[in-house]
């Protein structure tokens, strides 16, 4: 709190990204939110913030833009200068907490007791998982060899291995692996008894090798009998590989492992996709963006060719697994990112489970979470170094998405699930994402101080469902096959614009689908039932009748405040807030005549007027 | 020549078929005057493949010929046949002389120009009869049943022998003021003799779309009192109109030389004009070409199938011609003022951004029927020449003459807006596509002929059934209606980001698994809501959605879409 030095501001103006609307209200900032008052309210929480940045002063006042994590941007014009350099240095100090005790997760509480917390703290349960899938077999166990976390402090305590792989081959592989991550169990695919593990790569060099990592590789091998080789994935593109070698680092040499098929998938590395990122953004968010300008950004930035990458390596996995029923060793450079997205990928398009809204959560918490994705360095959530930080887990989202726009049927959940896991990756409201390891999520004891993501996700189940998803599918498609042909790959709008309200569609299908749904299910009550409806129905339509196509005025404050574009505020008769204003098709004032005059409308005070 | 004459060879067995995502087939292939016709051996489900021969739009064989070599074993060919609704076939025909004589009897048929000899002329179903009425509406008809139309507007039958303008139909409708002498001398001072007559009328506020050709100023800055008296009684008193001009103001000053022009300030006073760049002609037709072929190379890597879509730059015209509606609109709606838009003959992207503009503002042109209607009035009543614009599609190796897409970036371009606003157009993306494919390719006598006038000496309404208004009977409009339709009386501006515009999947990937994926999804979306319609009475619909909407609420802000129906 000794932070805010200005805790409330009035006359501020937030302009809208992508048109000349704005609206003026009070900005309020707390210790965990900023809030934007006016007849909707916006509100920001700290932790979602990526920068926050301080423009020149203009005639109206003093622009200051924040850009979330979120992909929200607002642009904010203060009045007075002072107030906004307070808030600017507030808001500084408040978005980089320097502990993990200042994490928003330490303080939120929705109201629940500790037994309810720990209820939800128990709905995903690994253990349950693995026996799901089948294991501890006869070719697979669990191994307490990392009990304490001795043997590789960013793996979990319990991992499984192949029966024949000893204490002392697994602790000689761990010590030939960087950061100690070893070859273990990911994924079982029953039905062939094909193995899906994860490591980091081998210490190899140029020349070392190491006998106790060629009877790991050649225990999880025996361990199937419907193949005599495993394939080796190396998911980095094959001059990183190399470059790697010089630094004592590498990848599997075939001769020296009998009976792998080694194999580069050529997934760029985290600075890449950091900075391809940013150049997406950089390109959608340009205000009257051209069509050409756009296609050519969207091919520049490289972001839907590293999806395809993602995508590919994935669907290679799961045909190695589910087709030639071979065992597969995913690794990477440390074996938490680009493995991480390959392994929960090909998990997903091999077992229908996974496509679930309970099995996804399950899959996240097993490939994510509990193998060591350090979430706390890629999403920036303390104290960062901006090297560590990459949209790694966004880029599995979207994969995910993709396969979502392939498969309308195959997924339980919508994207509004994945983009609200997204967005609470980055909250640290809840306690799931925080740190980098399991170890170090013990150590700070979250279980015991935070609540889970999982429990509230589906407490709110009906928002995030998919009306048209369909158990038959999952069992006519147990594997998906998708199409990498490139045209498959689209701009996830709702995801990267997800806050700028203009470029949606004006009218959801998938609500409209879902409202069906629930009717349906509720008509299928009593009479009585109906009786009571309608005369709400009656009251209702006395009341407002206008309300069904009005969404514009719905108040929303508070955590879970999505939906903050402004309002339109000069009453058009226009469909669910669409407008020309915010279409800008003409910019009519520059158009006349066949020289280009100047715009005679000030931008700055919203809505442009024709002034001829 | 009768047409039979064209056909070297009608029956070859034994060939076999392919088709993207099916199990190739072996069959009977027969030619005859206006089809392509496959069936397959097997007796208990014989399965048939029809295609129009007007469906084809080029024709490539390849043969092989060993010789010495028995002609069963030794020479066959094979005929990749691409059609124009974008379905490509492959037929592998033993013996090579058999391949060659088909090749040659498709490419004569599939290219005839007299459209008496079109299959529309030939197509006889049992469940149709020539005698009824031809179309779903005329200009008088649609005067009388537009009331607000009464008091300042007239049907004018000046071009009842179409001498005044013979692209337009007989009856228009113009200001009643202006007389029928004056409508013939603007005639004369615009391209074509399309002179400006009334499109639209906005029912919240009686403001007008009209649409035309270009002026005939030429270099010399000629006037025409009559247009400009024309114009005038358009805007009756009030202070202002827009004349939204399809090309930049350089094309504008340079169509001078050529004779045309467009509207001065000094003569035309109370009107603003408003230039907007749209491509025309071959360069969309190009576009169409490019877009096509980089769909159909499944080896694209994303960043050139990105250069190869943006290439085309069919998203950009569909782009600019929401952009421009959207323009009209605002002019219409927002401002309350009148519009002419013309471009240059005004037979194609006027008509394309009338429509459209028709389609955001009129909830009328929203229904199944209004759509129909609408189409007809503007596109084909209007003179849009579609038998030469929709001579080749994609595929075609001819030399481009007329052709010109404008129809499909049309239907493009409403399947963004129904994108946008998927409850509020009562068809489908099924309608869409079916038009799509018969605007190339028809039974029926529609899409036939360039013109009212031309379609009156052929006799088509006389010999030829009309799509649209087997379009409407119940069983047939049924499949191309929207589960989701619930009427608005506002205003749909399509947002027109680049960001919101997509690449008309449905269309463009219309033969790949993925187009099955959808179908099945849109398949279950009218389960769940003929399912609700059967509980909650069709009548009670709307009125459980609202409360239901009400309950939603804090879901309610995510604005969202599938890439289903």
């Amino acid at each position: 709190m000794e932070h805010i030095r200005t805790p409330k501001v009035e006359q501020v103006k937030l302009l809208d990204r992508f048109s000349n609307k704005s609206v003026i209200g009070t900005l309020h900032l707390t210790a965990t939110h900023l809030i934007f008052v006016e007849s909707n309210s916006t509100s920001i929480l700290h932790h979602h913030i990526a920068s926050v940045e301080k423009l020149s002063l203009t005639t109206s006042g003093c622009p200051l833009l924040i850009q979330c994590r979120n992909f929200r941007l607002v642009h904010f014009v203060i009045p007075r200068e002072r107030d906004c350099h307070d808030i600017y240095s507030s808001l500084l100090r408040l978005l980089r907490p320097v502990s993990y005790d200042e994490l928003y997760a330490f303080s939120y509480n929705p109201k629940q007791n500790d037994q309810q917390r720990e209820e939800g703290w128990q709905l995903i349960d690994l253990a349950a998982e693995f026996e799901r899938m089948g294991v501890p077999c006869d070719q697979w166990q669990l191994t307490d060899v990392n009990r304490e976390y001795k043997v590789c402090e960013t793996y979990p305590r319990d991992l499984y291995v192949p029966i024949t792989a000893s204490k002392p081959i697994i602790v000689g592989s761990s010590k030939f692996r960087s950061k100690g991550r070893f070859p273990v169990l990911t994924y079982f695919y029953q039905e062939k008894k094909a193995a899906v593990c994860r490591c980091s790569q081998p210490l190899s060099g140029f020349s070392a090798r190491c006998l106790e990592d060629e009877h790991m590789l050649q225990a999880i091998s025996k361990s199937n009998h419907n193949s005599r080789y495993i394939y080796v994935m190396d998911t980095r593109p094959k001059l990183n590989a190399l470059a790697n070698r010089a630094a004592g680092k590498g990848y599997e040499n075939e001769d020296n492992y009998s009976n792998i098929r080694f194999q580069f998938v050529g997934i760029e590395n985290i600075h890449v996709m950091r900075g391809s990122l940013q150049k997406l953004l950089e390109v959608v968010g340009t205000r009257s963006l051209s069509m050409t300008d756009y296609l050519v950004g969207l091919e520049n930035s490289g972001w839907l060719r590293h999806i395809k990458a993602i995508m590919d390596a994935a669907i290679f996995l799961a045909k190695a697994v589910t087709v030639e029923g071979a065992s597969v060793l995913v690794h990477c450079s440390d074996g938490w990112d680009r493995t991480a997205q390959v392994c929960a990928l090909g998990s997903l398009l091999m077992d229908p489970y996974y496509r679930t809204i309970k099995g996804f959560m399950v899959l996240i918490e097993k490939d994510w979470i509990s193998f060591g994705h350090k979430f706390a360095d890629r999403c920036d959530q303390l104290d960062p170094d901006p090297k560590e930080v990459s949209p790694i887990f966004t880029q599995f989202l979207e994969c995910v998405w993709q396969l979502t726009e392939q498969f309308p049927q195959a997924f339980e959940f919508s994207e509004w699930f994945l983009i609200q896991i997204h967005e609470h990756v980055h909250s640290c409201q809840f306690g799931n994402f925080l740190g980098n390891s399991q170890r170090q999520r013990e150590v700070l004891q979250l279980k015991e101080r935070t609540y889970s993501l999982w429990a509230h996700l589906l407490s709110e189940k009906q928002n995030y469902l998919n009306p048209v998803y369909s158990p038959s599918f999952a069992e006519s498609h147990p594997v998906l096959e998708p199409s990498t042909q490139a045209c498959h790959f689209k701009f996830w709008r709702n995801m990267y614009h997800q806050y700028d309200r203009s470029m949606h569609p004006r009218q959801s299908i998938l609500k409209q689908v879902l409202t069906f749904k629930e009717s349906n299910r509720e008509l299928e009550g009593t009479v009585q039932a109906l009786k009571t409806l309608w005369i709400c129905v009656l009251q209702y339509h006395q009341v407002s009748p206008e309300a069904s196509g009005d969404v514009e005025d719905e108040e929303v404050f508070g955590e879970e405040a999505r939906e903050d574009a402004p309002a339109s505020t000069d009453g058009e008769r226009t469909v669910e807030g669409s407008s020309a204003t915010e279409n800008g098709y003409g910019e009519l004032t520059g158009s006349f005549g066949s020289k280009n005059e100047p715009a005679v409308v000030t931008l700055e005070f919203g809505v442009a007027r024709m002034t001829c | 020549m009768e047409l039979s004459e064209h056909i070297k060879t009608a029956n070859v067995e034994d060939v076999t078929l392919r088709r993207p995502f099916h199990p190739a087939l072996r069959g009977t292939l027969c030619v005859t005057s206006h089809h392509l016709l496959f069936s397959d051996r097997k007796d208990e489900a014989s399965w048939q493949l029809l295609i129009l021969l007007k469906n084809i739009d080029a024709i490539e064989k390849s043969v092989e010929n060993l010789f010495g070599y028995p002609r069963a074993m030794g020479s066959s060919g094979t005929i990749t046949i691409k059609c124009k609704d974008l379905l490509v076939l492959q037929l592998e025909i033993p013996g090579m002389e058999e391949c060659l004589n088909i090749a040659s009897s498709i490419e004569a048929l599939s290219s005839l120009e007299s459209v008496t000899e079109m299959y529309p002329f030939f197509y006889r179903p049992s469940h149709l009869t020539l005698n009824g009425p031809w179309g779903l509406s005329s200009t008088e008809q649609y005067y009388k049943q537009t009331e607000r139309l009464w008091d300042r507007w007239r049907v004018s039958t000046v071009n009842s022998d179409y001498s005044v303008c013979p692209s337009y139909p007989s009856a228009v409708i113009v200001p009643r003021e202006v007389d029928d002498d004056k409508l013939i001398r603007s005639a004369r001072f615009r391209q074509g003799g399309r002179f400006p007559v009334l499109s639209y009328c906005h029912h919240r506020n009686g403001m007008v779309i009209m649409r035309s050709s270009q002026p005939l100023t030429g270099a010399n800055k000629k006037r025409c009192k009559e247009d400009e008296l024309l114009l005038q009684a358009v805007i009756d008193g009030s202070e202002l109109g827009y004349i939204i001009d399809l090309r930049s103001a350089q094309q504008a000053q340079q169509a001078r030389m050529t004779g045309g022009g467009f509207e001065s300030k000094s003569f035309y006073s109370h009107w603003k004009r408003i230039h907007r760049h749209h491509e025309r002609g071959k360069i969309v037709q190009e576009s169409l070409i490019k877009l096509v072929e980089a769909c159909s190379d499944p080896s694209h890597s994303v960043d050139r199938w990105l250069s190869k879509l943006e290439n085309s730059k069919w998203l950009s015209h569909v782009h600019s011609a929401l952009s421009t509606a959207g323009l009209v609109v605002e002019c219409v709606e927002r401002d309350g003022h009148s519009v002419l838009v013309h471009g240059s003959e005004g037979t194609d992207n006027t008509l394309l951004v009338s429509s459209l503009a028709q389609l955001i503002l009129d909830p009328a042109s929203r229904t199944v029927t209004g759509f129909l209607c609408l189409l007809e009035r503007e596109w084909i009543q209007a003179g849009h020449p579609f038998q030469q614009r929709c001579a080749h599609s994609a595929y075609s190796h001819a030399r481009l003459k007329q052709e010109c897409p404008i129809f499909l970036l049309l239907l493009d371009c409403v399947w963004q807006v129904w994108r946008q606003f998927p409850l509020a157009l009562e068809f489908s993306e099924a309608l869409l596509l079916r038009l799509a494919q018969e605007v190339y390719a028809s039974n029926y006598g529609t899409f036939l002929c360039n013109s009212e006038q031309e379609r009156c000496a052929a006799g088509v309404k006389e010999n030829t059934h009309c799509l649209f208004q087997s379009l409407l009977r119940p069983d047939i409009e049924e499949q191309y209606l929207n589960p989701l339709y619930e009427p608005t009386d506002l205003a749909i501006w399509p947002s027109v980001h680049p960001q919101s515009l997509q690449l008309w999947t449905g269309l463009f990937l219309r033969w790949t698994e993925y187009a099955q994926n959808m179908e099945e999804a849109r398949e279950e979306v009218w389960s769940i809501v003929k399912e609700h319609h059967e509980q909650a009475g069709p009548d009670r619909t709307n009125n459980t959605l609202s409360t239901h909407c009400d309950t939603l609420t804090p879901f309610e802000n995510l604005m969202d879409e599938l890439t289903i129906l």
